[in-house]
């Protein structure tokens, strides 16, 4: 039964997966220029939490009629793959239906594979309902959202539906054609049954219509697929990993940097003997910066956070510094990662638009300079932040926005001495007087005097 | 009352050590706690009710440091860990276990940075401390002003509650109270912060239209609606941020800003 068809298909599955491969891989490399990290303790918990926040959407329920239409178009792409997979075997070996034998569990799948696709069409032409018309602040403002994020999001919506409708169009002929042969229809479909006369009822119509129909569905899949790497909705697949690697301890706790206490250990006691320097290749002492200026300072799981991003602005939205007008975007920090890095490393789209159109806010005021700081996020935006923790807990996907935020101010404050003015007099207090503010470490105890407790009879 | 009290020695570990003896715990004052005029009365009513427990307690006295928490969070790595090194040389030297604070930025540092650095100790925060005296029978929130009815309002704290997830400690103390206990919409995990976390509290703050601290009022106002009320806080941070808010809105004779161990102090007849 292999024919001609069978042979183009599985040419075009080739390059179509061949090219996904391809950018896989260059994605890796980009994400690999970050430095090291150890995060591959305590793997139950982290299979709990990726049970529960990526498969379960769990943190998506924060804000419910989103969170319900996402879940519609969510279970839609797990289930109706069960029928790409079919359509996959169908296309290579030139069987028709081949999971039939499945009987009344196929039956129920196709069953529910269509109310799904029907509902994937109806959610997503709300959210472009939600991005266009109502304009949802966090989908259409902010300085991030230039004109290929928009672009990206509306395309991804438009595709959705146009695959579902290719899907119905598919399965429509089809069961005409059963019909008409007067066969045994396998599987059963609600949507299309009530459509099924749509295209007339000449066999010839109807076989080349569904050829076109599945052709259409399945490089559409393959285009879209290849699509994802330049595009926000990569989540589909970078959110397993990376909720899999969040963060697992409590949200206050930061960083240590165990350089610098070796640094402090030393001069505190001159007998103190640091551990050799970590050396490179030549054999030469690595040096690392303090903080982060670029992205190769990021660790991998802060780069795989930027590829993550599915630019939903939960954290933008939550951010006491974006809501009282600062120029402070946590989205903007994740976009802007992902923006640089890919300049510097390897693109791995067919095309490079992240920096199609300029921010559209004068304010931004970034340098010429190829690095993340300065050349991307701003000083200003940087100090705005209250290290809160609301974009970490807000994000459905688990990214560290705070963490990255922290490394750059870092990088200003050890490697430039480059803290706002106040700041600097904090630390000098702190380091003269052992308090934050200008007072005399004798007068610590003074609020003690004159207290008294009613005494007990 | 004034023939029945009793003046307080609060007792430090250096006389503790030179007796002999350990506290039970130990209570970190903090920088806020030992200097700013505010706060200072919040450290005051936690030690009224210390000692009225009979808990047996001390302080580091002049011997405390700043923990280096807001050097941190403004990326002062470097002075951070000097901080902490100096100050878990100090509390190692004593052979504290256990630790007790008013200032949840203190908490969050002591629980979670200084492991690393080698300061392994339980931590707890005055809200969790005064939530188990309150649970033990230890605190009966008797005696003193009564809350009962009162509409009091609890601004989250970033560092107790979306950095260590206490969210239910300071809300069973103020439930001790029977008062008229009302949330705002952004609480708990949502809360929204009051502007001074991540050491903006040592600066202004970045151009804007809004301080953070006034959009936060606004919704605790709100949330009140207005009347003789009090907007309850567990963080020296929040207390100024709040504060000057219900100030900037010229609320203050109408709504208090209080502290958590200020109000059971109050519940409880501690305070004068």
């Amino acid at each position: 039964m292999i024919g001609v068809e069978n042979i183009i298909f599985l040419i075009v599955a080739t390059i179509g997966i061949g090219l996904f491969v391809w950018q896989i891989r260059n994605i890796r490399k980009n994400v690999l220029m970050g430095r090291d990290l150890d995060v591959t303790d305590n793997p139950s918990e982290r299979v709990k939490k990726t049970l529960l926040v990526a498969f379960g959407q769990q943190k998506m329920f924060k804000r419910m009629l989103p969170a319900v239409l996402h879940l519609f178009v969510y279970v839609g792409f797990l289930v109706i793959n069960v029928e790409v997979i079919e359509i996959l075997i169908d296309g290579i070996t030139g069987s028709h239906r081949v999971l039939g034998f499945l009987g009344p569990v196929y039956t129920a799948l196709m069953f529910i594979n269509e109310i799904l696709a029907a509902l994937v069409i109806v959610s997503c032409a709300i959210f472009l309902w939600r991005r266009n018309v109502t304009k949802v602040p966090r989908l259409s403002s902010g300085v991030e959202l230039r004109a290929w994020p928009k672009v990206d999001a509306n395309t991804i919506l438009v595709t959705e539906i146009v695959l579902m409708l290719a899907l119905f169009v598919f399965n429509i002929a089809g069961l005409k054609l059963v019909q008409l042969q007067g066969g045994e229809v396998a599987g059963s479909y609600p949507i299309s049954s009530a459509f099924v006369n749509i295209f007339g009822d000449n066999p010839t119509t109807l076989h080349i219509i569904e050829r076109v129909g599945w052709w259409f569905h399945i490089i559409g899949i393959l285009a879209f697929m290849n699509y994802l790497p330049s595009s926000k909705h990569f989540h589909i697949i970078m959110a397993f990993p990376n909720v899999y690697y969040s963060k697992l301890l409590p949200k206050g706790k930061f960083t240590t940097n165990p350089a610098i206490t070796h640094e402090i250990k030393a001069m505190l006691d001159p007998s103190y003997q640091p551990p050799a320097p970590e050396m490179d290749a030549e054999g030469n002492p690595v040096i690392q910066r303090f903080g982060a200026k670029d992205v190769e300072d990021l660790t991998w799981k802060q780069l795989m956070d930027s590829y993550t991003c599915t630019e939903c602005g939960r954290c933008t939205s939550v951010c006491p510094a974006n809501i009282t007008g600062k120029l402070l975007s946590p989205r903007k920090i994740v976009m802007d990662t992902r923006d640089r890095m890919e300049e510097k490393g390897v693109h791995p789209a067919i095309f490079a638009p992240n920096h199609y159109k300029e921010l559209g806010e004068e304010r931004v005021e970034v340098t010429d300079e190829k690095t993340l700081l300065r050349g991307y996020i701003t000083p200003e935006e940087l100090w705005a932040c209250t290290t809160c923790n609301a974009c970490v807990e807000s994000c459905p996907v688990n990214i560290d926005q705070l963490s990255t935020i922290m490394d750059l101010r870092r990088f200003l404050v050890l490697e430039e001495s480059a803290a706002p003015a106040a700041l600097n007099s904090m630390f000098t207090n702190i380091e003269n007087n052992g308090a934050p503010w200008a007072f005399s470490p004798s007068d610590r105890f003074n609020w003690a005097e004159d207290l008294y407790v009613p005494s007990k009879n | 009352m004034e023939e029945n009290k009793r003046l307080v020695k609060v007792p430090t570990m250096a006389e503790m050590a030179a007796n002999g003896e350990e506290p039970e715990v130990l209570f970190w004052v903090g920088c806020a706690g030992s200097f700013d005029d505010r706060y200072k009365r919040v450290t005051r009513a936690f030690v009224q009710i210390l000692e009225h427990v009979g808990v047996k307690y001390a302080v580091l006295g002049t011997e405390e440091s700043c923990t280096g928490e807001p050097a941190k969070r403004a990326g002062n790595e470097f002075l951070f860990q000097m901080q902490a090194i100096t100050n878990i040389e100090v509390m190692n030297a004593y052979n504290v276990k256990k630790i007790v604070t008013a200032c949840p930025h203190c908490f969050n540092t002591l629980k979670n940075e200084y492991p690393d650095l080698g300061g392994n100790y339980e931590v707890i925060h005055h809200s969790t401390f005064l939530q188990q005296l309150i649970n033990e029978g230890k605190v009966h929130v008797k005696g003193g002003e009564a809350f009962q009815g009162k509409r009091i309002t609890y601004h989250d704290s970033c560092y107790l509650g979306r950095a260590n997830d206490i969210y239910e400690a300071p809300r069973e103390v103020l439930a001790a109270l029977d008062a008229d206990l009302v949330e705002m919409k952004r609480v708990r995990a949502n809360g929204l912060c009051c502007g001074a976390g991540g050491a903006q509290m040592f600066k202004d703050a970045e151009p804007g239209k809004k301080e953070i601290n006034i959009e936060r009022t606004e919704e605790a106002l709100a949330t009140l609606g207005g009347g003789n009320s009090v907007i309850a806080t567990a963080c020296p941070f929040c207390m100024v941020m709040m504060s000057d808010g219900v100030k900037n809105k010229e609320q203050e004779e109408n709504v208090k800003v209080f502290d958590i161990a200020e109000l059971i102090a109050q519940a409880e007849g501690l305070s004068k």
